[in-house]
């Protein structure tokens, strides 16, 4: 039952905006959550779109949603179960093949079988990367500092950051300045000389951006996805049994556990706002919500240039949030298998058949499918993250049936040739994917019962998310920490008093990780002088 | 197009590998009690680790070292590569001796320790227990040297105890007795040739033999049919572990963390902080790491790897030490029961303040579990000579056929 | 033979000799050492057929430190100008140019819209605020992280207090584009695709990046610093061609009483004690000198002329992968005839010229470049020296300079085998904006950065010796440990454009050098 007036209500019922909503509600406060789709989860979604199949239908993995917000929001107590996954192997058109075992003497064999020096090279790369890592963590569940601001938090964050840095010491600060400029290609060229070990790592640092390998700024992509965590493993993988729905699903029972209320079936077509203070929501349908805070976990474009009045906002700001770079580049095929594919390129009984795979051996597969992108049009030959979790959920497909996800970098959110995605540009797309996979997998084809194929124009329409832009926001140096999504406005509130931003458009940024959802949170109850239920890392 | 698979190794089985000797280790391995060591499986426990390590101390034992990571450097600038990777002076160190020592990183943290060998003018060998092929061929930027991994060609075994010379004459190493501390030679025994060196992990007089891994277990059956009055056993690496501790010797991430695997960089250790100093040689000419060695000699050491005694019997693996019962000061990395000096001893990394002092009122914080209830005792430790067991047929040339 | 000095520089390009100028006249016993036959390294002249001098290399002065051409009185010793302050001209395949005043200022030839034209005004003045902000710091050392000296300490408080002194939007703003990339830049406020082209092209000129690269923002700033510090028009063409720059900085350095010595080449710096005590030269011969300052690319200056034997092996390893791949070849032909670039009026020949339609054509040369491939059309700057100075070609005659961009080092199928194609195909892409040109070509010289390498020994043949992009910048430029001139070779310092503050024909880390060796002798 709906009340008319709340002291809260956030807009998009994704893991950040349920994040966000689970805080408030464990301060107290009432809190309503309005989600434009029939059913909950944003990106963090699995729907049945063939009957005994579970489809994840956009995030397919969970390492970076942080271990603290599982613990606070009690997520397992309420049905979330991670399951640690792990391992790949990229295919290569000569027929051999590169795994990479979780198994460390599996690994280090294998890498050798690639370049004996690369072997020891990798346990390098590891404690460097995890040097980065240590450095950037604690900043994630923190708000950023305006640097341009005399105000004593801010001042005191700025000291926080320049204190770690300067803690690193000169050879670490050097190294952290390099890593965050230089390109995913250069990084690894530092360490490796095989070119299929290049190609297989260098996937994270491109994985939902509009940049390829050889731009500068990808090595901290990179960071990114391997700054989570699964067990107090870093960098480790896992799968919510049951899909990713799996995490919205728990998060929405701990917010009703807390007198929270989602509506579903309720789009927003406007942000109220009286007197210049967000008063609540005004839905598609013509009902009102009150509140005397509004959060949007809906990307910063969609929230300022489509849910408010431009009247109500700063000019410059809005300039600013046109210029904000949200670039779609990913696509996704969800397919539903009637048996598990083969790969022989990989003996059936290893470890890395269950881990993900890929068919781009070069730094120039990747680069030319970046180039395929600027071009304006779907990579030939992209870089594919292709997984069957029904290998290990044995709640995702009817048993001796398969669900395979794949992820596909990349694909534009509008083509050059002025083809609409929904037409055959969309069947097309699928079956170059689809064509990739087969080329490596003889009885894949025959195998496929349903395929579900997702233009970041799909994901769009059906997500909301500005472009198809997983991240909503690129995730380049002018995008992050106080830049992100607008300068001097990144600490989670808008130029309109009351309203917030809980997004992955907020810091830190994209990826199932939920810590915009928990910042902002925190920032609200500052605001509103409610007991404070988000702790800061670090402290 | 289908793409059709062109390898047949399958990676992913038997990750952890067999070592040249795995044949004969494991129709000794009664307990069937296996250790993992850099890779390869190798017994941890054969019979009896007790009986083991006395086997060492009194007769003599076999051990697999064949896991210990091998590398084999030639070429014109192989001396002065050796020269610039190592705090020692390899120029010193002739043709058919080895010498133990250790390299940095550009810290001046200690990246591994190991013994070379000069085998040749411009021939070397260097083992040691991390993986070095990345660090050795990083180093080799602008030197004419070829570096190659030897680890899984060469098949080794460490030949220790009081009657190792006895023995291996008997097999015949024909002049073993002349061989000192240190020294290597090339021994051809009935086809099989063996590389000898007077050297060993176990504080005691005693050998290592390398032999081409194909030959391995044949020298396995030779040493042991010539042993026959002798009685050689096979040795385990728990027994090891007891020994090198009793002789004084670090290992590499237990004692001291690897400067390439440190996470935090100052967690790594200059040889002056691991009490090895004697082994940088400022007057040799460049190395990697002296200038930053020359600013840490000047300030001194912040740590130091120290040897305890501590009182009563029970072992302190892992504990914390206190100064004055209060101050923590540093902490125990390996310790155990000496069955042979009957003291209770350790290795532990300490302030360098507190190391330093005439003295130091140091107790160790053991806890000791009677019937399933624990108790914290508040051990008395005091600094002592690290080479807590160093007998003299250690160094004696000839060895006596004790 | 041997011979004594207190400095001894390796190489007379244009740093080498203001590193020893500045230290002759400070008293010091100098002598360059140049291996070609002639001063003057990137910045140099040559006749490639009789009576056209081409600028071999670079072809236009450019943020050339003022205080430099002060202090090193260049006036005086022949520097004159034959063309100051030249406007950019950047050409349109269907006549319709846009004329870009220099520095920045004013905006001509086709229609722009009104909307471009205050934007850009607004635009150039803030990136010229931000070049402000960042001038002060390329005259500067380097400060060195974490040392936690006051004098390295206070240059990095001085940038943090220059940037915070912008104002809170400003501020802001540089924040946001320090890093990102110049083609969101101008297509976030600019319209018109050759104006956003025109800006582009000096962010990436000389640089392995397109104009998408994140980073390529700051090289373009980089490039606003010298019309911001006090010099007025910051592109200029010397009279008597570029190679009278060094010519008048040898005499400079004459004057001073510094020694020029050329046909010597260095083979390597002698170091005793872990100290630099001198060079030894191809032949032999020892020339002892108290310092050493070495002008030549920074990773051949410590793996060739210091050793890996002097350094440790990450320091090695870190001048081994100091980011240097060539992405610029030079087009240099002798003309019978002035060439004519249809829709431009006479004065306007004699500009800047530049060929980058678009954004995005530049991207697609980009690309072919990341592949070690052709680009179809590649960017250029273009530029016809002789219509303002007739003495380097004969009666009649005229030199065309153009520096191509995105030409790789090595080229798929090597260089043999493509060379000719390519200088054909760029003569025919000369030749659609200038018809007839290609008919008054009376000779042409190529040289890719193959040929770079082999002639100037840069390595990679890379026109800054090193790519200008944060990652290898300030204080890491070239890298960590080797940032501050001097090196951890007592004695041994680098001054040329591997160090801080970089390329272009500034002399600014020469000077930088110099003072640096001036004042370590005076401490120690």
């Amino acid at each position: 039952m709906t009340r008319d007036r709340y002291d809260a209500i956030v807009i998009g019922s994704g893991h950040n905006g349920l994040t966000n909503a689970c805080y408030l509600a464990r301060a107290g406060l009432s809190v309503l959550v309005v989600e434009r789709n029939d059913y909950i989860g944003g990106a963090a979604v699995s729907r049945e779109l063939q009957p005994g199949w579970t489809y994840t239908n956009c995030s397919y993995v969970c390492s970076l949603l942080r271990p603290e917000i599982i613990r606070d929001l009690e997520l397992s107590k309420y049905g979330l179960q991670v399951i640690p996954y792990g391992g790949g192997a990229t295919l290569m058109r000569s027929g051999d093949s590169f795994s990479a075992y979780t198994d460390h003497y599996a690994y280090r064999r294998e890498l050798a079988r690639h370049s004996a020096k690369d072997a020891d090279a990798y346990e390098r790369y590891s404690v460097d990367v995890m040097r980065q890592c240590r450095f950037i963590r604690p900043l994630l569940l923190r708000m950023p500092p305006d640097p341009t601001s005399f105000k004593p938090r801010d001042l005191g964050e700025l000291l926080f950051l320049g204190k770690r840095f300067w803690d690193l010491g000169e050879r670490d600060m050097c190294e952290t300045l390099r890593f965050w400029t230089l390109s995913i290609a250069d990084y690894l060229d530092q360490y490796f000389e095989s070119d299929v070990v290049k190609a297989h790592l260098a996937g994270s640092g491109i994985i939902g951006t509009a940049l390829g390998p050889y731009s500068p700024g990808t090595a901290y992509v990179l960071l990114h996805h391997y700054m989570g965590e699964v067990d107090g493993s870093a960098g480790s993988w896992g799968f919510s049994r049951g899909g990713m729905g799996a995490i919205t699903r728990a998060m929405t029972r701990s917010l009703e556990a807390s007198g929270g209320e989602v509506l579903t079936g309720s789009g927003v077509d406007r942000v109220l706002v009286e007197e210049g203070r967000a008063a609540g929501v005004v839905l598609a349908n013509g009902n009102v919500h009150r509140a005397r805070t509004v959060i949007s976990g809906m990307d910063v474009k969609r929230t300022f240039l489509e849910a408010m009045e431009a009247q109500d906002l700063p000019g410059e700001f809005l300039d600013q949030v046109r210029r904000f770079k949200i670039r779609g580049s990913s696509g996704k095929l969800n397919i539903a298998l009637d048996g598990l594919p083969e790969f022989p390129q990989i003996d059936s009984d290893s470890a890395v058949q269950y881990g993900e795979k890929h068919f781009t051996e070069t730094m120039e597969d990747l680069e030319r499918a970046y180039d395929d992108w600027k071009a304006g049009t779907w990579s030939r030959w992209p870089y594919v993250d292709m997984l069957i979790p029904s290998q290990f959920d044995p709640t995702v497909a009817p048993p001796g049936k398969h669900m395979m996800t794949a992820f596909i970098q990349y694909a534009p959110p509008t083509l050059k040739s002025g083809e609409p995605w929904d037409g055959p540009a969309r069947e097309a797309f699928g079956k170059t994917v689809i064509d990739q996979i087969a080329t490596f997998s003889p009885n894949f084809k025959d195998l496929i019962v349903h395929a579900e194929v997702r233009s970041p124009w799909d994901l769009e329409q059906e997500v909301g998310l500005t472009e198809g832009n997983i991240f909503q926001g690129e995730l380049t140096f002018d995008q992050l920490l106080f830049n992100r999504p607008v300068p001097g406005y990144a600490q989670y509130r808008t130029p309109v008093p009351g309203l917030y931003l809980c997004g992955s458009s907020a810091h830190p940024g994209g990826g199932v990780m939920g810590a915009p959802g928990a910042n902002a949170a925190r920032e609200v109850l500052r605001d509103l002088r409610a007991p404070q239920t988000v702790r800061e890392m670090g402290r | 197009m289908i793409i059709r698979r062109n390898t047949v190794e399958a990676r992913h089985r038997e990750a952890v590998r067999p070592t040249p000797f795995h044949t004969r280790t494991s129709a000794a391995c009664l307990s069937n009690e296996w250790t993992t060591w850099a890779g390869y499986t190798v017994p941890n426990v054969y019979d009896d680790m007790t009986y083991e390590y006395f086997t060492v101390r009194n007769q003599v034992g076999v051990l697999d070292i064949s896991p210990l990571s091998k590398y084999r450097v030639r070429g014109p600038e192989a001396e002065a590569f050796m020269n610039r990777l190592l705090t020692r002076d390899a120029r010193k160190l002739s043709p058919g001796r080895v010498a133990y020592a250790l390299w940095c990183n550009d810290d001046g943290h200690v990246i591994d320790d190991g013994t070379v060998f000069r085998l040749g003018e411009e021939d070397f060998r260097l083992c040691c227990q991390e993986h070095q092929l990345g660090w050795l061929s990083r180093s080799a930027l602008g030197f004419d040297v070829e570096i190659e991994d030897e680890t899984a060609a060469l098949g080794a075994l460490a030949f220790q105890g009081p009657t190792s010379c006895a023995v291996l004459r008997r097999a015949g190493c024909e002049g073993i007795e002349t061989l000192r501390p240190f020294d290597t030679r090339d021994f051809d025994l009935q086809g099989i040739a063996v590389t000898v060196s007077r050297t060993g992990f176990t504080g005691d007089l005693g050998y290592e033999l390398w032999v081409a891994a194909a030959d391995a277990p044949v020298l396995w059956d030779r040493l042991f049919e010539a042993g026959a009055l002798h009685d050689p056993r096979p040795v385990g690496l728990a027994a090891l572990d007891l020994l090198r501790l009793e002789a004084g010797f670090i290992v590499t991430n237990t004692d001291y963390v690897s400067a390439e695997l440190a996470l935090r960089r100052n967690r790594g250790r200059t040889p002056f902080e691991l009490g090895l100093e004697r082994l940088v040689d400022f007057e040799k000419g460049h190395f990697t790491g002296r200038r930053a060695l020359l600013e840490a000699q000047r300030q001194g050491p912040r740590r130091l790897i120290v040897a305890l005694d501590i009182e009563h019997n029970k072992p302190a693996q892992d504990a914390l030490v206190y100064l004055g019962g209060k101050k923590q000061v540093g902490h125990i990395t390996t310790a155990a029961w000496s069955p042979t000096c009957k003291r209770n001893i350790a290795l532990a990394t300490l302030e360098a303040v507190t190391a330093r002092r005439p003295n130091p009122d140091l107790r160790v914080e053991i806890y000791v579990k009677k019937e399933l209830k624990w108790r914290r005792l508040m051990a008395r430790a005091k600094i002592v000579d690290r080479r807590f067991f160093d007998p003299e047929r250690r160094r004696t040339t000839p060895p006596a056929d004790y | 033979m041997s011979s004594s000095f207190d400095a001894v520089v390796i190489g007379a390009g244009h740093n080498g000799l203001v590193a020893g100028t500045y230290l002759a006249k400070a008293g010091r016993k100098v002598l360059v050492l140049e291996a070609c036959g002639s001063p003057g390294g990137a910045a140099a002249s040559e006749e490639i057929a009789p009576g056209y001098q081409v600028p071999t290399y670079a072809h236009l002065l450019f943020n050339l430190d003022p205080v430099v051409v002060r202090d090193l009185r260049l006036e005086r010793h022949g520097l004159r100008y034959a063309k100051g302050a030249m406007a950019t001209a950047a050409l349109d395949r269907d006549g319709r140019h846009l004329i870009i005043g220099e520095g920045l200022e004013g905006l001509g030839g086709r229609g722009i819209a009104a909307t471009d034209l205050s934007a850009w005004s607004d635009m150039s003045a803030r990136l010229r605020r931000f070049a402000v902000t960042l001038a002060a710091f390329l005259a500067k050392t380097p400060p060195r992280l974490g040392s936690g000296g006051w004098d390295e300490n206070r240059t990095l408080l001085e940038l943090g207090w220059k940037i915070r002194r912008l104002g809170r939007d400003d501020m802001r703003e540089f924040l946001r584009v320090v890093l990102s990339n110049v083609a969101d830049l101008v297509e976030d406020e600019l319209e018109d695709p050759l104006l956003q082209a025109a800006i582009a092209f000096d962010a990436v000129l000389g640089g392995w990046t397109g104009p998408r690269s994140p980073g390529t923002v700051l090289p373009l700033l980089y490039r606003l610093t010298g019309d911001s510090a006090g010099l007025p028009a910051a592109r200029r063409l010397p009279q008597g061609g570029v190679g009278a720059l060094t010519q008048a900085m040898a005499g400079a350095l004459r004057e001073a009483g510094g020694s020029l010595r050329c046909d010597a080449r260095v083979a390597r710096v002698r170091v005793e004690g872990d100290r630099a005590t001198g060079v030894v030269l191809e032949d032999g011969e020892t020339i002892a000198a108290g310092s050493v300052l070495s002008s030549i690319d920074p990773k051949r200056a410590f793996l060739e002329l210091i050793g890996p034997h002097h350094l440790d092996a990450e320091f090695a390893q870190r001048a081994n992968q100091i980011r240097m791949k060539g992405a610029t070849a030079k087009l240099n032909l002798a003309l019978s005839a002035p060439p004519l670039f249809s829709g431009l009026d006479t004065t306007q020949q004699a500009e800047r010229l530049l060929i980058a339609p678009s954004i995005d054509d530049m991207e697609v040369a980009f690309n072919a470049l990341k592949y070690g491939e052709l680009p179809q059309t590649p960017p250029m700057e273009i530029v016809v020296p002789s219509l303002a100075d007739p003495s380097i070609a004969p009666d009649g005659g005229h030199v065309l300079s153009a520096v191509v961009q995105y030409v790789p080092f090595a080229v798929k199928g090597g260089w043999d085998a493509v060379r000719e194609d390519f200088q054909t195909s760029l003569i025919a892409q000369l030749e659609a904006y200038a018809p007839g040109l290609k008919d008054s070509v009376v000779a042409a010289q190529l040289l890719t950065p193959a040929d770079i390498e082999e002639r100037l020994g840069t390595s990679g043949g890379h026109w800054h010796h090193g790519e200008l992009a944060a990652d290898q910048m300030l204080m890491l430029r070239p890298f960590q440990g080797a940032a501050q001139y001097a090196t951890p070779i007592d004695g041994f310092y680098l001054c040329g454009a591997g160090a801080h503050p970089g390329g272009d024909l500034m002399g600014t880390a020469g000077r930088n050098a110099a003072r640096r060796v001036l004042r370590r002798e005076g401490t120690t």
